[in-house]
């Protein structure tokens, strides 16, 4: 096997299609992270819809981290120095959206909604991401009976309504009404339960898969330890489409929260704005022609759930080979091929 | 006597993640009436789009130019409509795996007629009939009463020759047959080339045939076009091709093929003789006796029996090949011995612990002195870490060193001791080729010093000139390390190769085993002879004696 020709004359590895591999070891470690990866790979109709979600998850970020600065009132403040609000008043210079029934303003009410909002998301799916990955993993891998309870758990959870289940838990935790930190606990906790079991299916069928590939296979012969085993094989390599239900969940999340607050069992006005309450709040209204105090509390609702579910969406794209939009050659031919590579592969 | 297909200056580009990727960069053929051409070339070297483009099967990133002219329609510019028209009556397709190129819901014999309700329409009796014939001229045995039967009922052959004679019912012109045997057993294959060659005689059809197998193409081709990197290098005779290689590529290729008859095992046979001069008293590395693998059954049914009374030892240093056909327990006997499939009955001692009925807590120690080399080079490597992680794994899992960066000097040491460069270590699994892959895994497996080696198929998914390196690589490591090894492998060329004695398994059963010499030159067991005259060989005037004589074989 002298001859040269021969000796280098594969072609590097083509990918298999269930592993996702982000970028290669030429490149630096920030262009491989989530997100920033994939939008550098998208393009066309994916990339504009990735733009678009995170330019209003950003907007919506910003809107809750900047609320203080950004709303002229704070969200449970009735009166000025010019002494109480009006009640219902239309849109004007010093109430830019109007005030509602109650008299708080809508403006500050949406502006710091979002801060609610975003909160909510962050303590659910935090819970239901830690819980249900831990689950999943160990029951995946080990099986058994362990497996057989959580798996008949898991899909007794899910033939619940999810709105019923976040309702009671909701009540059990708080009692109906709480404190801003409460509320959020108890609509985060809520909305955790609900998923966990998303998270635990997705990560042990991902176990389950990847238990039988010869690289979890390889391990074992070799001698690893199960926790080893699950942390540094089977975990990162479980997590591919975690990002993707983890966005469309946050709007899922979002959604809840609001429909718990529409029902009136949200979080009190006076310790936190929520949009579902408001919402509540402008049934009456709308047959008297107040538009104001319902629009943009929807408005607000529908516009951060399209954001997150954009992202989620064009990422589960681009995670797919067979989905991901490529750059086409344009007209000209390449003459000669590429080098016969062993440096970057494509993907 | 005009072309049927005749193809200039193809060009195909695929557009890709990363720079689009030329495939087909220049190639022109033609195919004559009657005539089987093989296209050859490794993994990569633009062999089957090149043949795809006939049918213009190609995915939506492809950017084709040139022309591929098909009884008078050049292919590449058809519409919608017409290309419908034109697959199935003029060119069609044989596909690699045949379990999935038939849809399992429907008989067979529907899936047949649908190629005829495609192209105008027929009575569902005359569609009937005509897949009764088509089926009974593939030789599916009793053809009247199997054309109603489902996929799952055939065997793999039986499956082939159902899609071939789908390729058929619509006397096409061409017939593009993509590796129609590599799924196949070597038993198999000889009865699907022997169809394919009765396909071209009666049916008239010419036969595209793209195969990486130099025996394949030596016994059914006869003209071959040799691509490399997406250009046609040689086009000749097979006959011509074979006596007189002119390009250094084809020259190299046809070297790389390992042969049956090449085995030359000196006679004093390294380590594995020397043991075998010592004495009796040295305990064998494996002790196999009535070993049974029975698979669990589900709800009440009886379990398989995969492995049944399997007697076997392997010495210290020694390498003993295992071969056998797909279902024949190869793999089991070889996942049994590293504790990843459970042993069920009779005694199996791998380095002196019981294998059946083990505990993993109890085995673990042991594990430091086995290493095992897994078939595809692609999935056996955690895609996440980079190589110098994976091969430094079993280093840090037992201990011998604290972290990856102590380990460094010791992963620099193997990956030298497979002849891949040091700065590999840095890079990912993706990145490496195959073969270097497949190196890799081989130092990732000697990184404790083992006593045994366990290699499933390690060289299967390989291209032949890499896996001549990867061979090599192993050769010099045994002998080296002195390791004993146990070779699994379809491959009866390859094992003769590597292998100081070789058993032969068939269907859960040893039937025979011997020295390598006894087993492949002088086989007792009519499966033995049986197999060993079904390998093709890289010469098409030897295969015509061998084909020959299989037949006389078979009666």
């Amino acid at each position: 096997m002298s001859e040269p020709l021969l000796t280098e004359s594969e072609p590097p590895g083509t990918i298999d299609e269930t592993v996702v591999v982000h970028g290669t070891s030429a490149e630096p470690r920030w262009k491989k992270l989530p997100l920033i990866w994939q939008l550098r790979r998208s393009v066309g109709l994916q990339r504009g819809m990735l733009v678009a979600g995170l330019a209003l998850c950003v907007f919506f970020i910003l809107l809750a981290v900047f609320a203080p600065l950004i709303a002229p009132y704070s969200y449970n403040q009735l009166s000025g120095p010019d002494g109480n609000f009006p009640r219902q008043a239309p849109p004007s210079a010093e109430f830019l959206w109007g005030t509602t029934v109650g008299g708080y303003d809508v403006f500050s009410r949406v502006v710091w909604g979002a801060r609610t909002a975003l909160l909510v998301v962050v303590v659910a799916i935090v819970g239901s991401l830690f819980l249900g990955v831990l689950l999943g993993l160990v029951s995946g891998y080990l099986g058994g009976w362990l497996d057989r309870v959580l798996v008949t758990i898991a899909d007794a959870i899910y033939a619940f309504p999810s709105l019923l289940l976040a309702i009671v838990l909701s009540i059990v935790i708080s009692g109906g009404r709480a404190s801003f930190l409460g509320g959020i606990l108890a609509a985060g906790l809520s909305i955790t339960v609900v998923f966990v079991p998303q998270y635990f299916r997705v990560v042990r069928a991902e176990t389950v898969r990847l238990k039988a590939e010869p690289f979890v296979e390889s391990a074992r012969v070799i001698g690893t330890s199960t926790p080893r085993i699950l942390g540094r094989h089977v975990l990162r390599n479980a997590t591919r489409s975690l990002p993707l239900i983890l966005t469309l969940n946050a709007s899922e999340a979002i959604l809840t929260l609001a429909g718990l607050g529409f029902l009136g069992f949200g979080i009190n006005p006076t310790a936190g704005a929520e949009w579902g309450y408001d919402l509540n709040r402008a049934i009456s209204d709308v047959a008297s022609g107040i538009w104001w105090t319902g629009v943009f509390p929807g408005a607000a609702i529908v516009l951060l759930v399209l954001g997150v579910t954009l992202v989620g969406e064009s990422l589960n794209d681009l995670s797919d080979p067979r989905l991901r939009i490529r750059r086409r050659v344009k007209g000209v031919l390449i003459t000669s091929p590429p080098e016969p590579v062993t440096e970057g592969a494509p993907t | 006597m005009s072309a049927v297909v005749e193809i200039k200056d193809l060009h195909v580009t695929f557009a890709t993640d990363g720079d689009p990727v030329t495939a087909v960069d220049g190639v022109s053929l033609q195919v004559q009436p009657g005539e089987v051409l093989a296209i050859v070339g490794e993994s990569g070297s633009g062999k089957t789009v090149t043949a795809k483009t006939i049918l213009r099967l190609l995915p939506e990133t492809a950017t084709v130019d040139g022309a591929v002219i098909l009884a008078g329609n050049d292919v590449v510019t058809l519409g919608a409509a017409q290309l419908r028209r034109v697959r199935g009556r003029d060119v069609a397709m044989v596909f690699q795996e045949p379990s999935a190129a038939l849809n399992p819901v429907y008989p067979v014999g529907w899936q047949i007629a649908e190629g005829l309700r495609a192209h105008g329409t027929v009575s569902k009796k005359d569609a009937r009939r005509q897949a009764i014939e088509v089926l009974d001229r593939v030789g599916i045995p009793d053809a009247q009463t199997r054309v109603d039967q489902y996929p799952h009922q055939f065997s793999g052959g039986q499956k082939q020759r159902i899609v071939i004679a789908m390729a058929l019912v619509l006397g096409p012109k061409v017939i593009v047959a993509d590796e129609p045997t590599t799924a196949l057993d070597v038993t198999v294959q000889a009865e699907i080339l022997d169809l394919l060659r009765r396909v071209r005689d009666e049916f008239g059809s010419s036969i595209v045939l793209i195969t990486h197998n130099m025996g394949v193409v030596a016994d059914l081709a006869d003209r071959v076009a040799v691509m490399y990197r997406g250009k046609l290098v040689e086009q000749a005779g097979a006959l011509e091709l074979f006596a007189r290689p002119q390009h250094p590529y084809t020259r190299a290729l046809l070297a790389a093929v390992p042969r049956l008859q090449a085995h030359t095992s000196e006679p004093d046979g390294g380590p594995a003789a020397a043991t075998a001069a010592t004495g009796s008293e040295v305990l064998p590395v494996v002790t196999a006796e009535e070993l049974e693998v029975v698979y669990p059954g589900r709800f009440g049914r009886s379990g398989f029996r995969a492995v049944n009374r399997v007697s076997l030892q392997i010495a210290p240093g020694e390498v003993l090949g295992l071969v056998g056909e797909s279902g024949s327990g190869k793999t089991t006997i070889g996942r049994a011995i590293a504790g990843l499939t459970p042993a069920t009955g009779g005694t199996l001692r791998v380095l002196g612990h019981e294998m059946v009925g083990f505990r993993e807590r109890a085995f673990r120690p042991l594990r430091a002195r086995l290493g095992f080399v897994f078939q595809d080079p692609a999935t056996s490597f955690n895609p996440l870490l980079t190589i110098g992680d994976c091969v430094a794994e079993p280093l840090l899992v037992h201990g011998r060193f604290p972290d990856v960066n102590a380990a460094r000097d010791r992963v620099h040491e193997l990956l030298d001791a497979v002849h891949l460069p040091t700065q590999y270590a840095g890079r990912y699994p993706h990145e490496l080729s195959g073969g270097q892959r497949q190196r890799a895994s081989l130092a990732r497996a000697l990184a404790l010093d083992p006593e045994l080696l366990i290699a499933d198929e390690p060289t299967s998914a390989l291209d032949v000139s890499v896996q001549a390196k990867v061979l090599e690589v192993f050769a010099e490591l045994q002998e080296r390390l002195g390791f004993a090894t146990l070779f699994i492998s379809h491959d009866l060329a390859v094992v003769a190769m590597v292998a100081d004695r070789v058993g032969v398994l068939y269907r859960g059963e040893l039937v025979e085993e011997g020295t390598s010499d006894q087993v492949l030159g002088a086989p007792a067991h009519p499966y033995t002879q049986r197999l060993l005259a079904s390998v093709p060989v890289p010469d098409p005037v030897a295969q015509k004696e061998r084909r020959l004589a299989l037949a006389e074989l078979k009666g």
